[in-house]
């Protein structure tokens, strides 16, 4: 065996990155169960590729067809109603987990110098991920696949100017149909797959590059022994991976509980309305889409605002994709003189639990009708108004309470 | 931090509990066991005689339903299969599609995955809440789903009956029905009836249901078990780090 690691590594560097990546990669020794969810998020994605790949095998991207052969999957094909479930339901806990991940590293400082990079590339991932679900989700051609597509499309028909063409240039027609239902098909089996897989490598890679943060925010590489291995850190393999492998059972468990047992999950990852095929002359009642999405969708819908020069629904289009594109300046808005909550005053804590409060109840009165009264006191929409102005004071407020805030002094060793 | 983690949790918890929304009428509530196979049988016979004449199931084979419901090939061939000659054909209707836009206006809808896109307990109500309307096309009129294209086919079952409304303030209030002419059936017999169609149309709109939590129980088991010993597993190697 060593022979051939030996002919293998004179021409190709395969020891040098087994100990740069895994067998020598010094990670802290004090990450906690936030840290699963990296490791989970490869293993659920490589599930999607996985079964994604038998699922393009039995369907068709025809709009005559479409809807027939997911019902063909879910009946005529072995265990094909296991394998679409699976993709159906991972979707949503790619979501789950990505929002898990990026939250820990809002809280521990990761996007902090000098991990900007990895933080950029991680929300490049976001973007892209969120483009895969979208594309994604018109294939089955159910009503809300159809529906759904129709109004995020028609979005970037509210940009001035080049809006309306630019819209039927993404649908290739005036409206969705056969020629966006083939487009997207190639977009979520090809140009996004290799788009989500490039850029995971370079995410890794640059992570790599300059170690893993952890939640005292410590630099473990500024603490190495005599042999030059940090003193707070422990090999990822086989620590880690004997611990992800743990980490990673308890969420497949749950991941499959719900594949089982609740693969619709109340409507929240399938929705009822997507098992009526799609209908151009039958409008859903509530057009809404997926709820990893809907956050995004109550800004859009929060801006009421006819007065507005353009027009609310501009505004509208503006305020939702600055929603997005606000997550990209993180690094340089923290101004914080440490990185993890921990060492953090009562300032970046409130703003960040308010946050995250308000990110959910964004993606809660996504799905409902912005008229009614879902909540207390007020209309959905009222709601909404407030949530969109904490989630952009979140973000514009940060370099004035990150740097007003009382901070403690960040410990160079980890805290026992 | 603690406090952060926990607040999320609860913040996250009821996303399981909300349905995706739904109308306000007052409907009865369906019994639903697929694991009770003579009413999903029931409900095939009633199902294949009085629905597929003009509804498609045109996503199920009769060959697939027979060997979930256990129903032998004799049996299927001469009781269920009116509209096909071989066992692995689709359940389609034998109504032309341009007929039925003629004699009712609307191309009647395919009926696979009815169940999925209308809850069980709207299909059984439905089914149970006609009533005689001579104003309308069809002279049928339905409670739950008012000026449908669709007659009461199991007329003969339930019987006619017709719907009193008292009027206030502009809108129609529902009194009652009022039987006209009696049913074969009791009502009670035609509410099971119903509930043994309702039952089927489940089990149509995803046959995988039968299995599905079956398979699952054993997957989550293993899960566990794998999950515990990795968990052993990891406490082992991490004895030593500090």
């Amino acid at each position: 065996m060593s022979s051939f690691i030996r002919w293998v590594d004179a021409r190709f560097p395969l020891t040098k990155v087994w100990k740069e990546h895994f067998g020598e990669y010094y990670a802290p020794k004090n990450f906690n169960f936030l840290y699963y969810f990296g490791g989970i998020l490869t293993v659920i994605l490589i599930i999607q590729i996985v079964t994604g790949i038998i699922l393009t095998m039995h369907y068709k991207p025809d709009v005559d067809l479409a809807f027939a052969s997911v019902e063909y999957i879910m009946r005529d094909v072995p265990a094909g109603w296991f394998v679409r479930y699976l993709h159906s339901v991972g979707a949503s806990m790619i979501f789950v987990a990505l929002y898990v991940h990026m939250f820990r590293g809002l809280m521990y400082g990761s996007h902090r110098s000098p991990r900007e990079l990895i933080w950029l590339l991680g929300m490049l991932l976001y973007v892209a991920m969120m483009a895969e679900a979208f594309f994604g989700y018109l294939l089955p051609w159910g009503n809300m696949s159809y529906w759904g597509a129709q109004v995020i499309v028609s979005l970037f028909g509210a940009i001035p100017f080049v809006g309306e063409g630019l819209a039927e240039w993404i649908r290739g027609d005036y409206v969705i149909s056969d020629a966006t239902l083939n487009r997207f098909f190639a977009f979520h089996v090809i140009l996004l797959p290799l788009l989500l897989a490039l850029l995971i490598y370079l995410h890794i890679v640059a992570l790599h590059k300059v170690g893993s943060n952890n939640p005292d925010g410590v630099e473990i590489k500024q603490q190495k022994d005599e042999t030059g291995k940090p003193l707070d850190g422990v090999p990822f393999h086989p620590y880690y991976t004997v611990k992800d492998t743990f980490g990673v059972g308890v969420f497949l468990t749950i991941y499959l509980a719900i594949v089982f047992f609740l693969p619709e999950f109340g409507g929240w990852f399938l929705e009822k309305d997507n098992f009526a095929p799609a209908n151009i002359l039958q409008t859903p009642p509530d057009i809404v889409p997926l709820w990893y999405l809907t956050p995004y969708y109550s800004i859009l819908r929060a801006v009421t605002f006819e007065w507005l020069p353009g027009g609310a629904k501009l505004w509208g289009v503006i305020a939702m994709g600055g929603a997005i594109v606000i997550f990209f300046f993180l690094p340089w808005l923290d101004r914080s003189r440490v990185r993890s909550i921990r060492y953090r005053g009562w300032m970046f804590k409130t703003m960040l639990t308010l946050f995250v409060i308000t990110f959910v109840m964004l993606g809660y009165l996504g799905t409902k009708n912005p008229g009614h009264v879902d909540l207390i006191w007020f209309k959905n929409v009222t709601w909404a108004q407030i949530g969109l102005v904490i989630y952009f004071a979140f973000f514009l407020l940060m370099p004035i309470y990150t740097r007003l805030d009382k901070t403690r002094p960040e410990p160079d060793r980890l805290v026992k | 931090m603690k406090k952060l983690l926990g607040l999320l949790f609860i913040v996250l918890i009821p996303f399981g509990a909300v349905a995706s929304g739904g109308s306000n009428e007052n409907l009865d509530t369906v019994h639903i066991d697929l694991s009770d196979t003579k009413s999903l049988q029931r409900g095939a016979r009633t199902f294949v005689n009085y629905c597929l004449s003009c509804h498609g199931a045109s996503y199920m084979r009769y060959e697939r339903m027979a060997k979930d419901l256990k129903i032998s090939d004799s049996l299927l061939r001469e009781n269920l299969m009116f509209a096909a000659d071989k066992p692995g054909e689709l359940m389609m209707t034998t109504m032309p599609a341009e007929g039925a836009k003629q004699w009712f206006g609307v191309v009647p809808p395919d009926l696979s995955v009815t169940a999925r896109y209308r809850r069980p307990d709207w299909i059984y109500t439905y089914l149970r809440s006609f009533y005689i309307d001579e104003s309308s096309p069809t002279g049928w009129d339905n409670l739950v789903f008012p000026n449908v294209a669709m007659p009461n086919v199991l007329y003969r079952w339930q019987g006619g009956r017709i719907a009193n409304f008292s009027e206030s303030d502009g809108n129609k209030h529902f009194e009652g029905f009022e039987q006209l002419q009696p049913g074969e059936m009791t009502q009670e017999e035609f509410d099971l009836a119903i509930q043994d169609l309702t039952n089927f149309m489940v089990y149509l709109a995803e046959p995988a249901k039968l299995v599905r939590y079956r398979i699952g129980l054993w997957v989550i088991i293993f899960m566990v078990i794998f999950t515990i010993f990795a968990y052993f597993l990891y406490k082992e190697y991490w004895r030593d780090v500090r």
